[in-house]
């Protein structure tokens, strides 16, 4: 007994350890490696003799952004499933091998290396965060591996080289939407902004919403700030509250900004809290509670576009995964369409022929808008503004760059 | 002047909660001299049996005095329980071994607890942060001016809660017999086996002790913030022992006014100064303390055995 009881918990512990790393592998992702465990060893995604082509996904699958990533991969997943029924690529089926990032840059960027030098991806596909994706950005552009993400909107990621793409708009457009909505709309004149240190995408955000508020005559109190993670917000709305604005810019991710929503309410801040996609998830609305009613973000598309096109990817997911798909599996669903699309016009399955397949990208019909890649390899295409409201989002309007 | 008079309140409202953590460390350092680092993953589980137990209840019996008393009872003794298990079949075995196998052991644990409950299978949480039920329905209860100092309902009841905890664990220690077998094992627990204190059991109790003081402070903290997430541990419990450092780690009232230090000093950081540098002061302060007095604000040094 007494050797077996530490015993016990060292295996317990290793256990844990390997459950952070192995993260639930699809079906397909397994027959996806033994199928390419056969290929040659070398970067650049070398065409594979094998029956199948394998794509990889870098998503945050723990951590605070889980439900990002989560809604991404069943996005993709349904994607290559619509593919695969179709006959494939090149007569080839598709798999993807998903690893989990706990919503860290670091591990992102182990796992894209993984997906390159390992698994020998031919694409891979994202991550949501910017911070993670420009890791990740990093790795694949010294491979030379084409990586598509679906909706990492800082600047700076596609600036990382020309094989890194994304098929959602960039944040000084999402800071600018916001700032013309604040304006034009809700006619606020004095706001406040409350942005996550830690975050590229929220500073970004911040930095532009800033920007073009002043430039259209408003005025920005004060801007404040809190690292990801926090719970405790009171201080700085305390001090934002002394400035009396009109609205707070908050651009956070949904878990800091259920509670800061609360904690706004709380410290007797009545006025209506802004975002951006960062806000999207089921998840905002549990944290929330009905301190987030009557607040606003912009996001990449709305459930309630009545095209076609769109219904019949919500009626398909809600038959495959159960609820309604964010703008995270809207756009984790084209990003994969994009890249199947690309892949089957590509010359060959090498890096280079990949990327200029992605490159030549032109009106492609996504569920989140058309995309078209601009020669920055960015993604053009209008934001939608939703209200929250007991526990659903309501389209108020759409704004064109 | 209003603005500093709220900061003042929130910072002791924090400060309150990372008392009760600190002192789940004190403990178990002032008697077993280890730093139990699962200390906060404890109290992490603690909420979500709490979270559990409140919603089993449903939303009309969670305000009541019954209810919140519930919650509390069910977290705490299964804290106990889990502290009992960890000591048991974790430290225990380890305890003739150097000390760093069993610092190495409670980080395994922390880590094992933090990331197991990110998994999301069966009663496991998942990842994602969720939203803590209002046990206690928030009011406001004193308010100052048009709003400018307000102070809820639920930190007055976490201090005052906080408080009667702290004053029953210093008489528990030094006005009971069992507090004078724990002072005895923290002495030297070899010889006051030799003098007939039943030694595991005084340490099983420590360990119970803790952690129920720790589910307790969880719920507290949960409340405070609305939220409850897999690694709220590591942050709370990195904090808390900060905090019992700063005080002088062993020494009970040490810790109290090292996490009521701790609390004030990042309220005030983040409201004044910016959010990012929060961190950076209370490591800072951590650090100046240990140059200029070693064993902490109230600890004395004590030669180690060599």
């Amino acid at each position: 007994m007494r050797r077996l009881a530490p015993m016990l918990l060292a295996a317990l512990a290793v256990m844990a350890a390997a459950c952070e790393k192995k993260t639930q592998p699809t079906p397909s992702g397994e027959a996806g490696t033994q199928a390419a465990q056969g290929q040659p060893a070398g970067t650049g995604g070398t065409p594979a003799n094998t029956e199948t082509i394998l794509l990889g996904q870098v998503g945050a699958l723990t951590g605070g952004q889980a439900t990002f990533g989560i809604s991404t991969r069943n996005g993709i997943e349904l994607a290559l499933k619509e593919a695969n029924a179709a006959g494939g690529v090149k007569g080839k089926k598709l798999a993807v091998k998903v690893y989990d990032n706990q919503s860290k840059p670091e591990e992102a960027a182990q796992a894209t290396t993984r997906l390159i030098t390992q698994d020998k991806v031919v694409l891979i596909l994202g991550d949501v965060a910017s911070s993670n994706s420009l890791a990740m950005a990093e790795k694949a552009q010294a491979a030379g591996v084409p990586m598509i993400t679906p909706s990492s909107t800082n600047t700076t990621v596609t600036q990382k080289g020309d094989y890194i793409f994304r098929v959602c708009f960039i944040d000084p457009f999402q800071g600018f939407v916001m700032a013309k909505f604040a304006r034009d709309e809700l006619k606020l004149g004095k706001v406040a902004v409350l942005q996550d240190n830690k975050s590229a995408y929220s500073i970004d955000l911040s930095d532009v919403f800033t920007r073009k508020f002043k430039e259209m005559g408003g005025t920005v109190a004060t801007t404040e700030s809190y690292s990801q993670g926090d719970t405790d917000y009171r201080a700085q709305l305390t001090a934002i509250k002394k400035t009396q604005p009109d609205g707070i810019y908050v651009p956070g991710y949904y878990s800091e900004v259920g509670v800061i929503a609360r904690q706004a309410r709380e410290v007797g801040l009545k006025v209506p809290l802004m975002g951006g996609d960062g806000w999207d998830s089921e998840k905002l609305f549990e944290l929330g509670g009905s301190a987030i009613n009557g607040s606003y973000f912009s996001n990449h598309y709305s459930p309630d576009n009545p095209d076609a096109r769109v219904q019949k990817f919500i009626a398909d997911y809600k038959a495959a995964y159960g609820g309604v798909p964010d703008a995270l599996a809207a756009l984790g669903y084209d990003a994969a369409r994009v890249a199947i699309e690309a892949l089957q016009r590509a010359k060959d399955l090498s890096g280079p022929a990949v990327r200029d397949a992605i490159a030549q990208t032109k009106d492609f019909p996504g569920v989140a808008g058309t995309v078209t890649l601009d020669e920055k390899r960015n993604a053009v295409k209008s934001a939608v503004v939703l209200k929250v409201g007991d526990g659903k989002t309501q389209y108020v309007t759409t704004i064109s760059p | 002047m209003a603005q500093l008079l709220q900061h003042l309140i929130n910072g002791l409202a924090a400060g309150t909660i990372y008392a009760l953590v600190a002192l789940g460390y004190t403990m178990v350092y002032g008697v077993l001299k280890l730093i139990n680092f699962a200390h906060g993953d404890v109290m992490m589980v603690g909420v979500y049996m709490g979270y559990a137990t409140a919603f089993a209840m449903g939303r009309e019996a969670r305000g009541s005095l019954l209810g919140i008393a519930a919650v509390f009872a069910v977290a705490m003794l299964g804290c106990a329980l889990l502290g009992f298990l960890i000591e048991r079949f974790a430290y225990r075995p380890l305890r003739e071994k150097p000390r760093l196998t069993a610092l190495i052991t409670a980080i395994g644990i922390s880590f094992a607890l933090s990331y197991g409950f990110q998994l999301d299978i069966g009663f496991l949480p998942g990842a994602s942060p969720r939203a803590f039920p209002e046990i206690i329905e928030p009011t406001e209860w004193l308010i100052i001016g048009d709003r400018d100092v307000v102070v809820w309902n639920w930190q007055v009841i976490s201090f005052l809660i906080a408080v009667g905890l702290m004053v029953g664990l210093q008489y528990l220690v030094f006005g009971t017999r069992f507090g004078q077998a724990m002072r005895a094992v923290s002495w030297d627990h070899r010889v006051a086996a030799l003098m007939g204190i039943p030694t595991d059991r005084v340490i099983a109790l420590t360990f119970m002790l803790s952690s129920g003081l720790a589910a307790g402070a969880g719920l507290l903290y949960a409340i405070k913030d609305t939220s409850v997430s897999p690694l709220m541990g590591l942050y709370v419990g990195l904090k808390a022992f900060v905090a019992a450092v700063i005080g002088g780690i062993g020494h009970v009232p040490g810790a109290v006014i090292g996490a009521l230090v701790l609390g004030l000093v990042e309220e005030f950081v983040v409201g004044y100064a910016a959010s990012s540098w929060r961190d950076a002061v209370a490591f800072g302060f951590l650090i100046l303390v240990l140059l200029v007095k070693p064993g902490g604000l109230f600890g004395r040094v004590a030669a180690e055995k060599v």
